[in-house]
């Protein structure tokens, strides 16, 4: 196999790891979803909270996509 | 990564109309060389600066005349200050008043430079992950230092997880001085991926709507339209993801856990 292809086929494998990340924002906006739902009073307190978590479950996502692109052009 | 020796390459991706990665290219604008040190005046920095310009303006002419009822660039000043107070004051408490100006600085700054990379032709600073490192690594080392200078070698003690078993503790030590140090890490890489997808996933799209030409390009074009909102929310809130989770690690610093 040609040290190319290689490299692109590694590339699409990492962006694999973004459907992780999708799993986690999908389950933190729905939870953040159902609970306010069930007590809107307390929805807004937890707003910051809910951004919290979805920026820490996007990050370990985004370290795949970046392998990805370390992958596509720098090495 | 999106230096100048990288450009050339297209990656089998020749035909495509828009290189997604040219946009991310830095350029000399005035070339200055002091000692061997290679400090050119670039587009990054010239965005950097005015950032910093239209941030002090904005907020020196707007609340030079104060008025109890204020005017529309005032309240748009106020909003943002009692916005960012309100941040410091849930999650760092009320020992967090002395950080307020560097926090405030801090989101501001950010803001504005994913704002303004959403301007065509603009240049996103913070889609480079040098940028972002640096600011991540002046968050993470000042807050260590405060975390000793306030607890002394106390502040070790922040590693040890109270009320678990003493055979644990071994592994989770670890696991915490681990977690401590890819805190500057993740929050650069955070803020440098999400800035540098966005725009790629953005220029890509804007190629679709070349190749599909006059009839069928007006479908990415409209998804192009979304995106765009899309990208100025997320700039939006990764500022606020960056300014809180610096509050989050000055709040550890400050009272342990």
């Amino acid at each position: 196999m040609e040290p190319e292809a290689a490299k692109l086929i590694g590339a699409g494998i990492a962006c694999i790891a973004l459907a992780g990340a999708g799993i986690g924002i999908g389950t933190i906006f729905g939870n953040y979803l159902a609970g306010a739902l069930r007590n809107p009073s307390a929805a807004q307190s937890q707003f910051p909270n809910l951004l919290l978590g979805f920026a820490l479950a996007e990050a370990t996502g985004l370290f795949g996509l970046v392998v990805a692109l370390i992958l596509l052009f720098v090495l | 990564m999106a230096s100048s020796d990288h450009t050339g390459d297209h990656h089998g991706s020749g035909s495509f109309p828009a290189d997604p990665m040219h946009q991310f290219e830095i350029k000399r604008l005035l070339d200055i060389n002091i000692g061997g040190f290679d400090i050119s005046f670039t587009n990054s920095a010239l965005f950097m600066l005015i950032a910093v310009f239209i941030i002090s303006f904005t907020t020196i002419i707007s609340v030079r005349k104060n008025s109890i009822i204020p005017s529309r660039m005032q309240s748009i000043v106020e909003l943002s200050y009692e916005f960012v107070a309100d941040m410091v004051r849930q999650n760092v408490g009320s020992q967090g008043k002395n950080y307020f100006p560097f926090i405030f600085t801090l989101f501001m700054f950010v803001l504005f430079l994913n704002m303004l990379g959403m301007i065509p032709y603009g240049f996103t600073v913070t889609s480079h992950i040098a940028v972002t490192f640096a600011l991540a690594m002046l968050i993470f080392i000042g807050v260590t230092v405060i975390g000793f200078v306030k607890h002394g070698l106390g502040f070790f003690g922040f590693f040890v997880p109270k009320g678990v078993p003493i055979f644990m503790l071994p592994l989770l030590v670890v696991i915490e001085v681990i977690s401590y140090f890819t805190r500057p890490i993740s929050l650069s890489v955070r803020l440098f991926a999400n800035m540098m997808a966005g725009h790629t996933m953005l220029k890509v799209f804007s190629g679709f709507v070349i190749l599909m030409g006059f009839l069928g390009g007006w479908l990415p074009l409209a998804v192009m339209v979304a995106f765009t909102g899309l990208e100025i929310l997320i700039a939006f809130l990764q500022a606020y993801v960056f300014a809180i989770l610096t509050c989050i690690y000055l709040n550890d610093a400050l009272h342990m856990h």
